[in-house]
Order: C-alpha cells, then sequence, then structure tokens
C-alpha cells in the first residue's frame, strides 16, 4: 500500500510529505530547523514545552510542530512576527523559572536551554525571577543521579523516559500548576525508590537538572596522591562513544587515543575491563552449561531456568524490585566491572607486588549504575572496596579536558600487558546481544569443540536495535561428555531497555515464553547507549556507535573469549577453574529482593 | 447594533415529557435526518467554547469505531456557575436522555456523566436514576447503558481532553490536538463530549423540532442559556433567557443600579467596563458565555478581582505546558510588582504582550484564555491596577 502524500508549504516554500508527518518534520525535510525541547526522538510527543509553535495561516493560535501532523494545503509560517514573539516569550519564561547559574553548572557548553537563549540573544532577563523564592534542595542521596529541581523546566523528558522506555516509573508528575514539578514517588530521595540508577533520564535531560554524581575531583585527588597505585579500567563501549565528546564524529573508535590520555592523566596503570568481560563469558558461560546439565541430565527441579545475565547494574536493581521471584535465574557472575575490582586488589595486587590498600580502583563505564553498583556492601571481596571511583565517559572527557591534551592529535598506544588483553567477544559486550553472542561463541566451542557455525563468527540473529531478540541454536556434533545436549535445542532471548526487559520476563512470568538463556541490557541500545555516554543520543547515534562496536571486534585477532591468552593464565595461577572456589569468592554475588515502595 | 431584547424563557426545567415516546420517535426516523435538524437547530456547546453540536455528533458518528463512548461534562468549575448543578438536581432525567438520544445516533453503547467531586451529593439520585433508565432503554431496544465517573478537584478536567485523562485514571492533563475526542477519545474510542446543558438542548429540540428552536435567539448564538448570576446584584441566582441580548440590557435587569463591570464567562471569561455594555452582545456574535456572570459594582476594586483570578489560574493551570504554567505566574506575580513599584506601570504592557503569547501558545483553552480577563481588566481599569 503506497502512502498518501500530502502537499503543503512551509515558509511559501512548497514541500510533499507522506500523510502522518509532522510539521516539524515536514519543515526539516526542507532544511528548516525549528527549535524544540520537549522533543526527544525515543520519546512519544509531549508538545509541553511550546518552543516548536509555528503559525498555520488562518489558524488563530499557533501549532507545535513537533505535535501536529501536516494536512493538504496547509501554509506554515515558522518565523513569522506572531511565533518569533511567542517563542521568544516561551524562552524567557523558562528561563525564569530555571536557576540560570550557567557558569556554575555541570551542564554549561552542552544545555539544550542555554543554546536556546544564546539563540535568541534573550539578554536582560525581562520577567520576574520565580526561582529564587522557592526554595529548592539538590537530591544527592543517590550514587549515580543527581537532581537539581531549580534547573527543572518540566518538559518531562525524564519522566517519559522513566515511563516508555525504562518501565519503572521512578519519575513522575506531581502537583498541578506553580507547584508543578518533576518527582519521585511521594517525594522520597533518589535512593529510596524503585530508580535502578540507568542514567536514562540524564542522557535526555535538556538542561543540568539531572545529571550524573561526578567523582573527578576524588579521582584527581587519588592520582596526585604519591602513595597511591591508580588502576584505571576501562568498559567496552566507552572507546566507541568517548570521541563525541572530544571532537570526533559518532562512531569513530578512539581506543588507542583513550589509552594513551588516560596515560597522561596520570593512571599508573591503564587495564581493560574487557579482560573481565572475556572471564565472565568463562563463568557465566560454565554456569549456563552447568544448569542445563543439571535439568537436563540430573533431572533437578530446582534449578533455575532461563538463566539471565548480570552485567548490567541497572537490571540488577529492576529485577530486585520488579521481579524478585527471578533472583534465582540471574547468573551470580559479578558484572565485568566487579569482578575486575576484586582482581585489581587481589590477583594484580600479588603480581605486582603492591599493598591493596594503596591501590585506588577506577573504572570508567557507559554507564551511572555501576556508580551504585560499586559501592554495594557485597561488593568488598578483595577485603576493601573493589571498585573505589566510577567515571563515566562523559567525565572521562572532562579530565581529558581539563588536562589540556589534544585528544584529537593524541598518538594511540596499547593497554597495559598485564590485565589488558582481550577478545573481541569481550568487546561487542558494550552492544545489545554482545553477551549472548560472546557467550554462544564459547559455549559452542566447549561443547562441540568446533566453531560456531556462523560466518566469521558473526552470529548476526542476535545483533541489531530490535527491543527484543529472538534467536535459537540446535546443538549438533557434541564432544562426548556434552552428549546430553546433542540435539537440544538452545532457545535465547534479548532485551534491551527496561521496558523491554520488562514485557520478555513478563512473558516468561505467564509461562508465554520459553528459554534457556536471556541477556538483558538496562539500557537502549545496550551499555552503547548508557546513561554515562556522550549528550546526545538518538537511534542514529546509538546505531553508529553499534557499527563501531562490530567493526571493533572484526578488528581484533582473537574474537573468542577462552582464546584469551591472560584468561588462561589466571585460571592456572590464581582462580583454578570456572566456578571454582576462588572464582565464587572473587567472581561471584547474590542478590536482594527489594519492594516496589 | 440591533440586539434582542432582554426575554426570560423557560424550557430547561420545564417537567420531562415521556422520555421513551421522544426516544421511539427519533428512533422512527433516519438518523442523518436528524442530525440534520440538530445542525439546522443552530445548537452551540453550552459549556462556552461552542462548538456546533450537531457537527460533533456527525463527526462521531461518521468516526470509525468498534465502540463509541457519551459522555457529560459535569465537571461544572468555572468560577461562578452554577447551573450544571441545578440541572442536575432538578431534571436529570433530561440529561440523560439527553445522552441516550446522543448515544443512539453516534453509535455508542455506553454514556457517563463526570461528575465534579464537589456534586457527589447527586450521586444516590443520579445513581437510582439511571439504574432505572437502563431499564427503560433496554425495553424500547435502545442499547445503551448510564453511569458516573467521578472528578477529583482539578479546574483543567472541565476541558475535555484533560476530562478524557482523568477518566483512563490518568493525571488530568489536555492532549495534543488533533485527534479530536469524536475520533479518538476516550480509551482511544470515538467520543462525544457535551456539557450538561447542551444535552437538555438537545432533548429540547427533539421534543420542539427544530423550527420552533431557531426561534428563539440570534443568527448566530441560537437558544436560550441558563446564566449564572452573582456578585453585586439586585437578583442573583440562575434565570434562563434568550440568547443575544445586550449587556446594557442585561446589567438593567440584574444590576444593582451603580454597576462597574461585568465579568462574562467566568474566569476565562472577558471583563466588559459600563462603557461598553450597550454594544456588547451575550452570545456567540459578541462574548459567549458558559453562564458565569458575575456584576461588579463601584465599591470593588478591579486590582482584587484581577489578582484574585490569576490567583486562581496558577493554581489551577495543569502545569504541562509552558506559556500557561510559567505565564499565569508572571501575570499573577507581576500585577503585584507593579502594585508595590518594583516594577514600572509599563511593565504591563509586556505582560499584555505575554497573555498575547500565552492565547497564541498555550497547549489548551484554559491557557489561551488567561489572557481574556486579564487584558480586558488591564485595558479597562490600568489604572486600579497601577495606583
Amino acid at each position: 500500500m503506497t502512502q498518501k502524500m500530502i502537499n503543503l508549504t512551509i515558509n511559501n516554500i512548497p514541500v510533499t510529505v507522506e500523510e502522518g508527518t509532522t510539521i516539524l518534520d515536514a519543515a526539516r525535510k526542507l532544511n528548516i530547523r525549528i527549535p524544540t525541547l520537549c522533543y526527544h526522538e525515543d520519546l512519544c510527543v509531549a508538545g509541553n514545552c511550546r518552543v516548536c509553535v509555528v503559525e498555520q495561516v488562518g489558524m488563530r493560535t499557533l501549532q507545535a510542530s513537533c505535535a501536529v501532523p501536516v494536512r493538504e494545503n496547509m501554509q506554515i509560517l515558522t518565523n513569522s512576527m506572531k511565533v518569533r514573539q511567542a517563542r521568544k516569550n516561551i524562552i524567557e519564561l523558562l528561563l525564569s523559572e530555571h536557576r540560570a547559574d550557567c557558569t556554575k553548572c555541570y551542564k554549561n557548553g552542552n544545555c539544550e536551554l542555554q543554546d536556546l537563549a544564546n539563540e535568541y540573544r534573550t539578554g536582560n532577563q525581562m520577567y520576574l525571577d520565580l526561582v529564587h523564592e522557592k526554595s529548592f534542595t539538590i537530591d544527592m542521596s543517590s550514587p549515580s543521579i543527581m537532581k537539581d529541581d531549580s534547573k527543572c523546566i518540566r518538559c518531562q523528558r525524564c519522566v517519559r523516559t522513566c515511563a516508555e522506555l525504562q518501565g519503572v516509573n521512578a519519575l513522575s508528575v506531581a502537583n498541578k500548576g506553580h507547584e508543578m514539578k518533576i518527582s519521585s514517588f511521594f517525594e522520597k530521595p533518589m535512593h529510596e525508590v524503585v530508580c535502578t540508577n540507568c542514567g536514562q533520564c540524564i542522557n535526555r535531560c535538556p538542561t543540568g537538572a539531572l545529571v550524573e554524581r561526578n567523582y573527578i575531583d576524588e579521582v584527581w585527588n587519588a592520582i596526585y596522591d604519591p602513595t597511591k597505585h591508580v588502576a584505571v579500567q576501562t568498559a567496552p563501549a566507552v572507546r566507541v562513544a568517548l570521541g563525541e565528546e572530544l571532537g570526533f564524529d559518532p562512531g569513530e573508535r578512539v581506543t588507542g587515543k583513550m589509552v594513551s590520555a588516560l596515560r597522561r592523566l596520570g593512571f599508573n596503570s591503564v587495564l581493560d575491563t574487557d579482560f573481565t568481560a572475556d572471564l565472565t563469558i568463562m563463568e557465566e558461560g560454565t554456569e549456563l552449561l552447568t544448569r542445563l546439565k543439571r535439568a537436563l541430565v540430573d533431572k533437578d527441579t530446582t534449578v533455575s531456568l532461563p538463566m539471565t545475565t548480570s552485567c548490567s547494574p541497572g537490571w540488577i536493581k529492576f529485577i530486585e524490585h520488579t521481579f524478585p521471584e527471578f533472583l534465582p535465574n540471574v547468573s551470580t557472575c559479578k558484572s565485568p566491572q566487579q569482578m575486575f575490582g576484586a582482581l585489581v586488589k587481589t590477583y594484580y595486587a600479588q603480581r605486582k607486588n603492591i599493598n591493596p590498600k594503596d591501590i585506588v580502583s577506577v573504572s570508567i563505564m557507559p554507564c551511572t549504575a555501576k556508580k551504585y553498583e560499586a559501592q554495594r556492601p557485597e561488593m568488598r571481596d578483595s577485603g576493601y572496596q573493589d571498585v573505589d571511583y566510577v567515571l563515566t565517559t562523559r567525565e572521562l572527557a572532562i579530565m581529558i579536558k581539563q588536562a589540556g591534551i589534544e585528544f584529537l592529535k593524541l598518538e594511540e598506544e596499547q593497554y597495559d600487558r598485564f590485565m589488558g588483553n582481550s577478545t573481541g567477544a569481550a568487546v561487542i559486550f558494550g552492544a545489545t546481544g554482545g553477551v549472548m553472542e560472546a557467550a554462544l561463541r564459547t559455549a559452542w566451542e566447549i561443547v562441540t569443540g568446533t566453531p560456531v557455525p556462523f560466518e566469521n563468527l558473526n552470529i548476526t540473529p542476535v545483533r541489531g536495535m530490535e527491543g527484543i531478540k529472538e534467536a535459537s541454536v540446535t546443538i549438533s556434533g557434541c564432544k562426548p561428555e556434552w552428549s546430553f545436549l546433542e540435539g537440544v535445542e538452545l532457545r535465547c532471548a534479548i532485551a534491551h531497555g527496561l521496558a523491554n526487559a520488562k514485557q520478555l520476563m513478563q512473558a516468561v512470568k505467564d509461562g508465554k515464553a520459553n528459554y534457556h538463556f536471556i541477556e538483558i541490557m538496562a539500557c537502549p541500545g545496550g551499555c552503547l547507549g548508557g546513561g554515562g555516554q556522550p549528550i546526545p543520543t538518538s537511534p542514529e547515534i546509538r546505531k553508529k556507535r553499534a557499527e563501531a562496536i562490530y567493526s571493533e571486534d572484526e578488528h581484533m585477532k582473537l574474537r573468542k573469549s577462552h582464546d584469551n591468552p591472560e584468561v588462561a593464565q589466571i585460571y592456572q595461577e590464581f582462580l583454578g577453574e570456572p566456578l571454582g572456589h576462588k572464582s565464587h569468592e572473587l567472581l561471584h554475588t547474590h542478590y536482594k529482593a527489594r519492594k516496589r515502595y | 447594533m440591533e440586539s434582542n431584547k432582554l426575554s426570560r424563557v423557560d424550557y430547561i426545567f420545564r417537567p420531562e415529557t415521556n422520555r421513551l415516546d421522544l426516544l421511539k420517535r427519533v428512533m422512527s426516523k433516519d438518523k442523518d435526518d436528524f442530525l440534520l435538524e440538530l445542525i439546522d437547530s443552530g445548537l452551540k456547546g453550552r459549556g462556552g467554547a461552542g462548538f456546533l453540536t450537531g457537527l460533533k455528533w456527525k463527526l462521531a458518528k461518521e468516526a470509525a469505531g468498534d465502540k463509541k463512548y457519551v459522555i457529560c461534562n459535569a465537571d461544572e468549575g468555572e468560577p461562578g456557575t452554577f447551573k450544571d448543578r441545578e440541572i442536575l438536581d432538578r431534571v436529570a432525567g433530561k440529561v440523560l436522555t439527553g445522552m441516550a438520544l446522543c448515544g443512539y445516533i453516534v453509535g455508542a453503547d455506553e454514556g457517563y456523566i463526570y461528575l465534579r467531586a464537589e456534586y457527589r451529593f447527586l450521586s444516590p439520585k443520579l445513581n437510582k436514576m439511571m439504574a432505572g433508565i437502563n431499564e427503560e432503554l433496554k425495553s424500547i431496544g435502545l442499547n445503551f447503558k448510564l453511569g458516573i465517573r467521578y472528578g477529583s478537584g482539578a479546574y483543567v478536567c472541565g476541558e475535555e481532553t484533560a476530562l478524557i485523562e482523568s477518566m483512563e485514571g490518568k493525571r488530568g492533563e489536555p492532549r495534543n490536538k488533533p485527534p479530536f475526542p469524536v475520533t479518538e477519545g476516550y480509551l482511544g474510542k470515538p467520543t462525544v463530549v457535551n456539557n450538561v446543558e447542551t444535552f437538555v438542548n438537545t432533548v429540547i429540540i427533539a421534543e420542539i423540532g427544530y423550527h420552533e428552536y431557531k426561534k428563539l435567539g440570534t443568527d448566530s448564538s441560537r437558544g436560550m442559556k441558563l446564566f449564572s448570576i452573582s456578585g453585586d446584584c439586585s437578583k442573583e441566582g440562575i434565570f434562563e433567557l434568550e440568547l443575544g441580548m445586550s449587556l446594557a440590557d442585561f446589567v438593567d435587569e440584574f444590576g444593582d443600579g451603580d454597576t462597574k463591570a461585568v465579568q462574562v464567562g467566568g474566569a476565562s471569561g472577558f471583563c466588559v467596563p459600563r462603557k461598553k455594555f450597550k454594544e456588547t452582545i451575550i452570545g456567540f456574535e459578541g462574548i459567549p458565555t458558559g453562564g458565569s456572570m458575575k456584576i461588579f459594582n463601584s465599591s470593588r476594586s478591579m486590582y482584587n478581582v484581577l489578582h484574585n483570578y490569576l490567583d486562581f489560574f496558577q493554581e489551577e493551570s495543569c502545569g504541562q505546558c509552558t506559556p500557561c504554567r510559567v505565564g499565569c505566574q508572571q501575570l499573577y506575580k507581576g500585577i503585584m510588582a507593579v502594585k508595590r513599584r518594583e516594577r514600572p506601570a509599563t511593565y504591563l504592557d509586556e505582560l499584555v504582550k505575554l497573555a498575547e503569547t500565552m492565547r497564541f501558545a498555550s497547549k489548551c483553552g484554559l491557557g489561551q484564555s488567561v489572557g481574556n480577563a486579564f487584558v480586558s481588566i488591564v485595558e479597562n481599569f490600568r489604572e486600579e491596577i497601577v495606583y
């Protein structure tokens, strides 16, 4: 069926677009930019900021171009006197309820309201200041997210993110009129509500009302402290996004430059979370196979299947609140960050002969939930807090700028040789479906002794940005000790974004879906779309980052976790075997059922 | 300008004649013929916005949908109006008949009264009546069921899409339009939302015929209207009058002899000063009203009147869209700042421009009409605001 086409004019230029197109999108087609604030590509249309209003000739009122679909013979003016007057007034109104201390603001330079204020040269504040007469407290209760209502312009992007993308509903609208605000349940502090710390709200907040808790100064102080050995680890998704903050286009891989920059910042050792991602595959893959064996051979009815991944701390907090009955299904593996933290203060300390109390372990993550995860009381298996500070990709970019490093011109360097080795399987942890793909590459080979039957190891059915993906492989050619798996159809599912995760788990709960293994990432697109990644985000940007991840994988010499020589080495020298005693002590954890309210 | 002389009529509160006969009579005719008659009668929505009722029903009838709804907007919240309460108290049967009539015409099988929380005392009586009527309708083969839904006290829920959101259990915030409720309303289905008085009018038209109805009122404002009259008046209460009289006639009848201004249409309406009484027609050709008529005599400070309205709006804005949420606060605090000499008198001119922006750019009728009272009071009583 062909779409009906609609003819209209915008600023007297004729344009033909498909029926259902909004005025905003039709204008974009003509390269006419209409400013927006509450509009976000990832979210449903709200039409509440009214910045995007345009004049429709013949209509008394202005139309919100993001919300109104085109109609035949519409005549639209995007820059008439009436529009300009209204738009300027609206921006001034927003500024009057916004604490505009831009130079002191964490989001200075990356604020959509600031951009608009600049564009419209709002200069002298025309209206009365509404901020100072109200009292605001900044909610700093969460280790991940800071919420400052005095900067909030009530666009409700965060509310829509929390509800639509994440299905969490930690943020919602409270009160009406002049008291209307974005609030948590019963206005409780953020750390006492169902917030998963995913930070997706931060990624979509147009101002500085929602930002990450930053630990930049703490990390600088550690670096400056001569008695401390500061070890840094970097997550897979950071390397494909950091460039966006430092002058590159989305989708540029900057791994070598990032390593080089980290050395220049003064980190004593520059290590790679990818190493423990490989280790996670060994542990988690073995855990899955063990569970399958118990279910299929021992006919153990207490074994919890499907098994779900545990790398995403947003997902962990979510399932603790929302589906606590499924906690036994979650892999007991710590996330790669926390495995790394536990090993840095044990294995690494021993090998380097450093007292673990002198090690400061820092991680660079695409994630804000990792900040919360690092502070969980159960994450102290090394005898110390395993990961001391978690910085987001954005915070790292700030440090690089502060240090005067010209990132664009930096030479590329390699990670340290010890705990810096990784494979392509670890890199793809950064994209939705990546853990599944990495696990399959290894598990298949453990069971059959041959590589997964996909061209060039690329398990394409688990890739892509569909909210929920399903895949299944029928196992054949098993080695004798795995013969119970011969002919078994291994059914897998992948969800990213917690709303999708919720839908998938509900299906499992209702008995409508039957899987062996489920990968869940809290953030849309997986870690590459994480709450700590560069702002802005959009489906297009996330697609580019994913392409970069898979291209990084293709360029790696080793692409299967079990091929990582360092992984073999650590089992030989330190851990023993996957799921062994030492592994259990350092690399595995437990979860806690939490209430919704 | 020629105008009708003020004339009192009595249709609305006349006791209901035989409901089933009336419905059967309509059901024996072609639906489209009835719609044409309704459109031809010129009846416009009595809530204040004045959309042609027949056209609204026609759109809902033509809208595709397996399920349709009829909603009676009884969230009477406009300051100074109290006529819907009286209708529901005295002739609720007519309202329910009108809803059933609408359900039959548009093809809806469920109808709800959205009753403002403060009118909960009416519900035992309404529930009882509805149960009876539900049975009666069944007996003549009309598949239509009536029920009540309660508001929770927000003014904005009188706006039809906010009302629908509220009925769906959500925050009462207006939706983006289009789509309009006639195509996507309650639970996403085609929905007719009409005011209490509008439904009564449709019954009157069905009863007396559109020819007879058209004799009432003027070309642009057909029919009669209930007015809720309050303030400094000689007679106060609810009066049924033909539309299209001049405000001068109105004040002659209801004023206390010292009338300075009349606020026509409540807080969201216009303030008319004495010098404009003669030229002002009450009706869609002049100033339309949902029924609220507040009369102020010379003892009243128009600053206080405006202050009161703006305080109301800054609280009752849903807070969703910028022009209304922040604009209301700025107008409210702005006149105080001028009064206190913290801003020059010329700041009022900036505020008038802001009120214009609110009129053009707000998402719903609430924000779009705040400027009515503001501009009309500031323009006509500027000295009272400043000094």
